[in-house]
């Protein structure tokens, strides 16, 4: 749990309150320029509800340029930003021909294979020029080719269960799979802070969707035995089916799922478990199998496995793995495989050889290096900056690690500063947090050398001290220690 | 009568509370006269005692588990220990209404005897519960095999060693393949590597992206574009950006899968319209606005397809026009199959119905069809597009499309602006299809002329969509097989809320020859005639 500090919390409140209080004014006034000049609706109604564009307009706009920077390089351990000017008050950003190189930690590149790598992109462009960026089909029609089978082998081989199939899109995965799964009569329950496409599978699926307290079995537990006892609403009929959406990872807090003890209770009670690994996926665990590794819980005890390739593969696309009846079942009902494009086949081959590297199965022990050069340099970080007194969420090995800014001056002077020194960061603030909780977002990579990792807490020591964002007190160095214990003596 | 038993009555409980009281009319706790309240107590006590000596209560099939027991226990501990605090709490608060108290007390007993029953049925409830399987029993359709292709899926592909003709892409400009583009991508997958690596608000932004979305706007005419990393999401994120709950919305009955998702996500009252029917169009937005006052102050939209992937039908977008500006609507409008296609430039239905593209509030459009590459694209206005990059789902929250993908998006469309005959070849072998399959025996062609994508039906529908489906299933089977010709059935997610017959899909591309749309047209007209024969 976070525990916002009572100044903070009101100095944040007070500073949202005064962006509304403005953003109202020049709202005000732009009516009544609008009402001068005319409306241009012409009986239509406005294309964008009034609360929702207020935000993007007032509050968003006035920090734009902390999001959506262009590179002109892979997203490596470092990467060329482009610089970019507004001429109209941020309203709009124009692209100049400036770079500035920078160091990247906010890229969901885990494994480092986001740049050109020696084993995999080789096969990549064989594989392009074999197969063509894009088969034009469906997987059911003429989509699928001898790529995508290998692929969908290689996943279920990595995830350890029997069978696999893969998606163009890990969006995709979770919002058409979902439906597939549960429909009317069924149950879900969910995480609270799930990702967005966890929810809108879940909403589109038509099945009562519930939702436990963050991370927490015993509340899962509790609002297992409700809805059991319950039934369905207003028949009271019993539930068809109960399934339990949690992540390996969640991107946006870096804490780890307390899988263990969530399976259990879902066994217990009979209940699907459904693990979204899009973030754990090859970045944890000691051969990169994830959070089912890394906790020790058995994979056949996990009904569903989804994950992504986007983050520690480097590629595009997500996968669900399962039982062979189950991946049968969802080649023949979900929307994804018939109306969707195949995967595009050097994507897979960019997969299917990442996963090669990781397995050792290139010849070299390069996989296992990097898997324990992100564990390293993620538990280094993470230690670091708490010793300088940053808050910082999350569980260890983890290589997400949000630092909590909370007022939202501090989000656009926290990612301006650090863009001045050479260190490219990820600021996250409402709607994707709650309201009071903005932070930053540090992604590490297995491509961060020592060095980068120095240079980067220099620049937010420097940084966290200008804008205040050290909520604890630091830890003193082990030679402060000893000089103070000299003096007293 | 009645009276006089009354009487006999309260008499009875006055002497009653007599006697109760008696003994203790003077105790005095804390200041505060206790009166009967201690003998009242003491009874509930007994009950309680009387309760917890009781065997545990079994359910008559199965006895419970020693966990749930112990569980009892502690709730029945507990209760009492509620009991007792309460009741005490309460007698020292509520004055000296004997009878009244004892409603209170009795209520209280049973409030905590409920309680405690409650928790032995909750865990017999869970025990008790049976969940289906996670999936239903698998049955024989369920096992279909796609055909596996050993090349790209050209406009001739391998399929088991043998060289077949290929109908299942919708490679429509015949793109797959081409030189140019794949220079384009092992360009971009050199110098930027596979993925993006994050969404394009988090540095997953490549300056291809932001190329790509200028080259596409200049290309239709639009002031700007959105890019989106799938096809299908395309749909689905940019609807429930515009659409909320209360919002309007108009669509075609015929609309595929992402359409109807992102219908039913946005929330909004849905009407759908018999398929490709302006009459029915016009009535529902009749139906819809009429005598309505609200349906002014809320948002309308008109969802419709340019070419129908699940009929291959032409939307008539000059009536849709009329009727949109008649009624006040938006129009929602996906050119996922006539983007590259339709039109004498291939700027998609616009351009084929002459209508300007400014008439079109949202355009949408997948890319992995003509352009030969991956992802989706939403076009508008700068304030369409610039909504949703905060508020479009599938934007914000994916990873930003491959850049080497969105280098061939740019290089297909040059392509395309370079050689404008591909679309008028496609045009040819549009035709020469569409002849040679006029006089075929069981099926008709259910598509428009100019349509890319040639949708055979069942003449006569043998009752049941699965039933239709094994049959076109059969032909497809035996086309491929004897003949070499890759065709594909509309097969249904059982998701899919689309009610038109099925049908078999013929993809053609610019990349055909006259040869192959002959042969195409040969095998399926054989073999048809021996499937189909008496269905006419």
């Amino acid at each position: 749990m976070i525990t916002i500090p009572y100044l903070t919390a009101l100095t944040t409140y007070f500073s949202y309150g005064l962006l509304f209080v403005f953003g109202q004014f020049r709202d005000f006034f732009r009516k009544i320029v609008d009402w001068w000049l005319g409306s241009n609706l012409q009986g239509y109604a406005p294309i964008c509800l009034g609360l929702e564009d207020f935000y993007t307009r007032r509050l968003y706009l006035r920090i734009q340029d902390c999001f959506g920077r262009p590179i002109a390089s892979p997203p490596d351990s470092w990467v060329d930003l482009v610089e970019r000017v507004s001429k109209d008050n941020n309203k709009t950003l124009q692209r100049t021909a400036k770079i500035s190189r920078c160091l990247n930690l906010g890229s969901y590149n885990y494994l480092g294979f986001a740049a050109a790598d020696e084993y995999c992109t080789p096969r990549v462009i064989e594989s392009l020029k074999r197969f063509s960026p894009s088969t034009c089909s469906t997987r059911v029609d003429g989509g699928t080719t001898t790529l995508h089978n290998e692929l969908e082998e290689v996943v279920a081989n990595f995830v350890g269960k029997p069978a696999a199939i893969v998606f163009g899109m890990g969006y995709v995965t979770n919002s058409a799979v979902l439906p597939a799964l549960i429909g009317k009569g069924g149950l879900i329950i969910s995480d609270s802070l799930n990702h967005n496409s966890i929810v809108n599978g879940a909403r589109g699926s038509g099945a009562t969707v519930r939702v436990f307290q963050h991370n927490m079995p015993d509340h899962l537990e509790k609002v297992l035995r409700e809805q059991i006892a319950e039934g369905q609403p207003r028949t009271h009929r019993p539930w068809k089916k109960i399934m339990v959406l949690v992540e390996g990872i969640y991107s946006m807090e870096g804490e780890l799922c307390k899988l263990p003890e969530i399976v259990a209770i879902c066994k217990k009670y009979r209940a699907y478990v459904y693990l979204d690994e899009a973030h754990s996926i090859g970045a944890i665990g000691k051969t990169g199998r994830g959070v089912c590794e890394l906790l020790g819980v058995d994979t056949a005890d996990v009904d569903i496995l989804m994950g992504t390739f986007t983050k520690s593969f480097g590629s595009c696309g997500g996968y669900i793995a399962g039982s062979k009846e189950l991946i049968q079942y969802m080649k023949y009902a979900c929307p994804a495989h018939l109306y969707a494009t195949s995967i595009s086949p050097p994507a897979a081959q960019q997969i299917i050889s990442a996963i090669r590297v990781i397995l050792g199965e290139d010849g070299t022990s390069r996989g296992a290096q990097k898997l324990a050069r992100i564990r390293e340099n993620s538990n280094f970080f993470r230690s670091e900056l708490q010793k300088m007194g940053f808050e910082v969420l999350g569980d260890n090995d983890s290589p997400v690690m949000p630092v909590m800014l909370y007022n939202p001056a501090k989000i656009p002077a926290f990612s301006r500063e650090c863009l001045k020194n050479q260190v490219a960061v990820v600021t996250v603030a409402f709607p994707a947090t709650p309201l009071l909780l903005a932070r930053a977002r540090i992604c590490i990579s297995a491509s961060h050398t020592r060095e980068d990792l120095i240079k980067a807490l220099e620049v937010f020591s420097k940084v966290g001290d200008l804008i205040g964002i050290k909520y604890f007190p630091a830890e003193p160095d082990k030679q402060q220690q000893d000089e103070g214990r000299v003096k007293l003596e | 009568m009645a009276s006089i038993a009354m009487d006999m009555l309260k008499a009875a409980s006055d002497w009653l509370t007599f006697v109760f009281d008696a003994p203790f009319a003077r105790a005095v706790v804390f200041g505060v006269n206790i009166g009967g309240h201690l003998f009242v107590e003491g009874l509930l006590i007994v009950v309680i005692v009387f309760l917890l000596s009781q065997k545990s209560y079994k359910p008559p099939k199965r006895p419970l588990t020693k966990k749930v027991c112990q569980g009892c226990l502690a709730a029945k501990g507990l209760s009492f220990c509620i009991f007792l605090t309460f009741s005490v709490g309460l007698g020292c608060v509520v004055p000296f209404e004997t009878k009244k108290k004892n409603l209170i007390w009795a209520f209280l007993f049973l409030l905590h005897f409920h309680v405690l029953i409650l928790y032995l049925e909750i865990d017999e409830l869970c025990d008790e519960w049976v969940p289906e399987p996670l999936i239903p029993k698998m049955t024989d359709e369920m096992r279909y095999e796609p055909p596996i292709l050993e090349s790209a899926a050209g406009s001739h592909t391998l399929i088991n060693g043998t060289e077949v003709i290929n109908f299942a892409s919708a490679n429509y400009l015949g793109l797959v393949g081409h030189g140019k583009l794949l220079e384009a991508c092992t360009e971009s997958l050199e110098k930027y590597g596979a993925g993006s690596c994050g969404p394009r608000g988090f540095y997953g932004t490549i300056d291809v992206h932001l190329d790509c979305e200028a080259r596409i706007a200049k290309f239709l005419g639009t002031p700007d574009s959105i890019l989106y990393s799938y096809g299908l999401s395309t749909m689905f994120s940019a609807i429930p950006a515009f659409c909320k709950k209360g919002d309007v919305i108009v669509a075609d009955e015929g609309v595929h899968w992402a359409i109807q998702n992102g219908l039913q996500l946005s929330r909004s009252t849905v009407v759908y319209f018999k398929h490709n029917d302006m009459e029915s169009l016009r009535d529902m937005l009749e139906k819809v606005t009429k005598g309505n006052k609200r349906a002014e102050k809320l948002r309308r939209y008109i969802v419709v397809e340019a070419v129908y992937q699940n009929s291959g039908q032409i939307a008539p977008l000059d009536e849709i026009i009329r009727l949109k500006e008649n009624y006040r609507f938006r129009v929602l409008l996906d050119e996922s199959n006539s983007m590259g296609v339709l039109g004498s430039s291939g700027r998609g239905l616009t351009e084929y119905c002459k209508v300007p593209v400014g008439k079109i509030d949202i355009i949408t459009a997948a890319m992995g069809h003509a352009l030969a590459t991956e992802g989706g694209v939403c076009t508008g206005s700068a304030r369409v597009i610039d909504h949703q990059r905060l508020s479009s789902s599938g934007y914000v929250f994916s990873a930003s499309l491959p850049p080497y993908l969105t280098s061939a998006a740019i290089t297909a469309i040059d392509i395309l602006e370079e050689n404008l005959d591909l679309i008028m070849k496609l045009k040819k072998n549009i035709g020469t299809l569409c002849r040679g399959l006029s006089d075929i025996q069981g099926l008709e062609i259910a598509s428009d002329l100019a349509s890319p994508i040639v949708f055979l039906r069942l003449k006569k529908s043998t009752g049941s969509l699965k039933g239709d489906l094994q049959v076109l299933e059969d032909i497809a089977q035996h086309v491929l097989k004897e003949d070499s010709v890759l065709v594909a059935t509309s097969r249904r997610s059982t998701l899919d809320k689309c009610k038109l017959p099925v049908g078999i899909r013929l993809f053609v591309s610019a990349a055909h020859t006259e040869d192959d749309l002959m042969k195409a047209g040969e095998s399926l007209k054989r073999v048809a005639a021996l499937a189909l024969n008496g269905h006419d």
